[in-house]
């Protein structure tokens, strides 16, 4: 029973990204694409988490968190380049 | 240590003192200080003279590297004798020729004198070596000397080009040479002549026995100017006078002619030996004599009559080969081939080795070595003229001069050729004796037009820079030696018989010989009225007549000769050579890296394809393959879709989020396939490096921006799908041919016995296999090295300023 509402929830998670990826590359705008892409990574997390019930291991519970670092720091590096236009300012006003 | 080998290596170590001796003593001709020691060689080389006459020989080894069997083995015998004695006495003479003959205060004369030495040396060595690599070492030297020596007058556009051409063609022969001695090296096992001898009769059926003469023979052709290698020798002429009299008329070209005859033993009995010595021997006789009638300059007619000449000794040694075939020395007539091979090569030296100073002579009172310019030049230099007339008269053939007996007995032997029952010689042997007499009629022509047109004739002063006058005495001195040589050998030829002549043959002839025995060489000036008194007189009626009538026939000259001179073909070569390969290397190697990488891959490809289909060594088999999941299957099609979809992207930018997302995928798969290690890492790279793609995209020029899709290459596509190919086709077989089982167990078992760890790769990584990551870690940090290095250090612009 578990196997299979876990399989029907991967197929869900990769639909969902399916719909994601549509967005990132159809998406108007370059903010569009990038929420498209942050919600892709935590797309990625469920997927991991889910494979690791399959394979019924805990060694991929560093990429989860990984991966939600990632999505992060990625979101607020585009976020501040739409912003600023750079990424790591030169001179720093204190 | 012998005396043997100090005296070969006497020269060179002379050679370094000489400048020493130039520069501390100015007012003294560097010459004197070189004068003694060929001189003494040349005694100390008549003392071995009794040793060789009994049929002994005199062998002196040093090691040098034994352990390739390379010995410094020095040995005298009849040949290396004759050849160490015409080297040091007419080097002597030439040295004091040349001290006379280049000023003190003009001329470099350390170079000029330590190039000489050094070619002395090199042609001791070459004809006292018993070793063949050390004969080749020496051999290589002579070529190295004689391009200095040609090259003498450096600023000479005319002298770098003899000097490179002779250059070419010699060391290209003696590179043939050494390719036959180590054919002769894999038959027989050594490099010693003397061994290699006793094992002729064992290798003359040997598969290589055939390309070992032919290398031999091409080694010994270049050297000594044979057709059709013989181009380099007249452009040599732009040596100093000394040089050429020295190198090019008695010894270095005597260096190919040495060669044969030490060779005969061991070729001597194979037709094709007979065949190709004999015929371009002949051969280059009848060209040279030919076209030595056509030149102006005296020099010229020297070097193409030298050419001449020794095509005659060839083609000596070539039927002199034939006395092989028959195993007993009485009555053995093609012996009489050797006699007059050695024999006259003892007379050329002599003669044209007077001729050559001659020449020179006149070149230094007159200022020009052009017949058209000199003539009546007889009552000026009398002496000069008496030792030319002697000397051409010898080259003619004419009694009583030594050029006369050694000329009868070459045609003795040309007639012998054409009775000898071996290879069809009756039928075709016909042509050596007429192509001979007709050589030495236009032999006869030459030689009279040198001298008669020199010294005879108009005297013509407004042609000429200087005001003839008389050579000074030191000048004449060498010549006159040589002229007296050429006068006592022809009067008394009998001196030469037992002393040199014998001996030199029981070198070339050894298996003849039986115990105790030597050949009976005997040269009379009277043998009745045969065929070659009839065919002297031949010559002389029809020279006389050519000669008188020359101006008329001349003319044939223009048309015929150029379009057979081999110098043209040479140019020819030469530049098709260099243009053709310039272009070639400009086709291929066009600078774009693009064609660079299309070479490579389709190297890859063929070789790989090549390899795996010819040693049939595609497999595929299913036995050891698991079963594919459906996530593995969704996987490989996104990855295999963010591939394709790179290729076709329209923006760059698609492309790089593609390619970040077939990374991610690839970590997908680390995870999938239980490589949580591997998984971390690449998610992490991953994202650092799509951010530095995207940071390069950034800060594209504005100008070149264009938003294009690539361009569809038919070539680029068939490589690109042809690497996938053998790659993919490679991967299946090696996966299908599992030869043994994989070390992993070890790991597994010990992993945390061993090193106390639970995590097996990391374990790996740092204990099992440290090493590899400690260098990993230093590629990593050459890496940033670099690129902090790029940023920072920016010289060109600092400099732009």
């Amino acid at each position: 029973m578990i196997e299979f509402i876990i399989r029907l929830a991967l197929l869900f998670c990769s639909i969902s990204m399916l719909g994601l990826i549509y967005r990132v590359i159809k998406g108007p705008s370059v903010a569009d694409r990038v929420i498209a892409l942050d919600a892709i990574g935590v797309n990625l997390v469920a997927i991991t988490a889910l494979i690791s019930i399959v394979l019924s291991s805990h060694a991929f519970l560093e990429i989860i968190l990984l991966i939600g670092i990632l999505a992060f720091i990625g979101t607020v590096a585009f976020a501040k380049y739409l912003e600023k236009g750079v990424i790591i300012e030169r001179e720093r006003n204190h | 240590m012998s005396f043997l080998h100090l005296a070969i290596v006497a020269p060179l170590i002379l050679s370094i003192f000489i400048p020493l001796f130039y520069r501390i003593f100015r007012q003294i001709h560097a010459g004197w200080f070189v004068l003694p020691l060929p001189i003494l060689l040349f005694v100390y080389f008549l003392t071995f003279l009794p040793e060789t006459m009994s049929g002994k020989s005199f062998i002196e080894m040093i090691n040098w590297i034994p352990s390739l069997e390379i010995n410094f083995t020095a040995k005298v015998d009849g040949l290396g004798l004759l050849f160490s004695l015409l080297i040091t006495g007419i080097g002597a003479l030439v040295v004091l020729y040349s001290i006379y003959y280049l000023a003190k205060n003009k001329e470099k004369l350390n170079n000029f004198y330590v190039y000489l030495l050094l070619f002395m040396a090199a042609m001791l060595g070459v004809v006292l070596s018993d070793n063949l690599i050390v004969m080749y070492a020496f051999w290589e030297l002579t070529s190295f000397s004689s391009f200095l020596l040609i090259g003498y007058w450096y600023e000479r556009d005319k002298s770098r080009y003899g000097a490179q051409k002779s250059m070419l063609i010699t060391v290209f022969g003696g590179l043939a040479m050494l390719g036959g001695i180590i054919l002769l090296y894999i038959m027989t096992g050594t490099f010693s002549f003397t061994e290699i001898m006793s094992q002729a009769n064992e290798i003359f059926n040997h598969a290589l026995f055939v390309p070992a003469l032919l290398c031999i023979l091409l080694g010994a052709f270049t050297k000594s100017a044979q057709f059709p290698f013989y181009i380099w020798l007249p452009d040599a002429m732009e040596a100093p006078t000394p040089v050429s009299a020295y190198l090019h008329s008695a010894t270095m070209v005597k260096a190919g002619i040495y060669l044969v005859a030490r060779f005969t033993p061991v070729f001597g009995e194979h037709f094709l030996w007979f065949l190709l010595v004999t015929s371009v021997g002949i051969l280059t006789l009848i060209w040279g004599s030919v076209f030595a009638v056509k030149q102006t300059d005296l020099k010229a007619i020297l070097a193409f009559s030298t050419v001449s000449q020794l095509g005659l000794i060839m083609s000596l040694l070539g039927a002199g080969a034939a006395a092989l075939h028959y195993e007993f020395l009485d009555e053995n007539i093609y012996t009489v081939a050797v006699t007059a091979a050695i024999f006259h090569l003892i007379n050329h030296a002599t003669f044209k080795g007077s001729l050559f100073m001659a020449a020179g002579i006149v070149d230094h009172e007159t200022g020009t070595r052009d017949i058209r310019k000199l003539g009546g030049i007889m009552h000026f230099m009398p002496i000069t003229f008496t030792i030319s007339i002697i000397g051409a008269f010898s080259m003619a053939g004419l009694p009583p001069f030594n050029g006369f007996l050694s000329k009868e007995m070459f045609f003795t032997a040309m007639v012998h050729v054409t009775e000898m029952d071996i290879y069809n010689l009756e039928t075709w042997g016909i042509l050596f004796p007429v192509l001979a007499w007709i050589a030495s009629v236009f032999t006869f022509v030459y030689s009279m037009i040198l001298v008669f047109k020199t010294f005879t004739g108009k005297h013509q002063p407004e042609k000429l820079d200087k005001k003839p006058h008389e050579a000074p005495m030191g000048l004449l001195i060498s010549p006159i030696i040589l002229v007296s040589l050429v006068i006592i050998f022809g009067l008394f030829p009998n001196l030469l018989s037992d002393s040199l002549i014998s001996p030199a043959m029981a070198s070339i002839l050894p298996s003849l010989l039986g115990a105790g025995e030597e050949f009976k060489v005997h040269i009379s000036f009277w043998h009745g009225p045969t065929i070659e008194l009839f065919m002297t007189l031949g010559i002389i009626i029809l020279g006389l007549v050519l000669y008188k009538t020359h101006f008329r026939w001349k003319k044939i000259y223009k048309g015929i000769p150029e379009k057979l001179a081999l110098n043209r073909f040479y140019d020819f070569v030469l530049e098709g050579l260099q243009s053709v390969s310039y272009k070639l290397t400009n086709t291929y190697m066009n600078g774009s890296i693009r064609s660079y990488l299309v070479y490579i891959f389709a190297f890859l490809i063929v070789i790989l394809a090549a390899t795996l289909f010819g040693k049939n060594a595609f497999m595929f088999s299913t036995s050891n393959v698991s079963s594919i999941g459906v996530y593995e299957v969704a996987l490989a099609i996104l990855v295999v879709l963010g591939s394709i979809c790179i290729l076709f992207a329209k923006s760059r930018m698609t492309s790089i989020i593609l390619l970040g997302a077939v990374g991610y995928t690839v970590s997908l798969f680390y995870v999938l396939f239980r490589a949580p290690d591997l998984a971390l890492t690449q998610l992490v790279i991953e994202t650092i490096s799509v951010a530095l793609f995207l940071v390069c995209f950034y800060h594209l020029p504005k100008l070149r921006k264009f938003e294009t899709r690539m361009r569809f290459r038919l070539i680029n596509a068939l490589i690109s799908v042809g690497v996938g190919a053998i790659v993919t086709l490679i991967a299946l077989s090696a996966h299908s041919s599992k030869l043994f089982d994989s070390i992993s167990k070890y790991y597994v078992e010990n992993t945390y016995t061993e090193a106390a760890g639970k995590n097996m790769v990391n374990v790996i990584l740092v204990d099992f296999r440290g090493f590899d990551t400690l260098f990993e870690i230093t590629v990593l940090a050459i890496a940033s090295l670099g690129i902090f290095g790029m940023i920072k250090l920016r010289l060109n612009r600092r400099k732009e300023g």
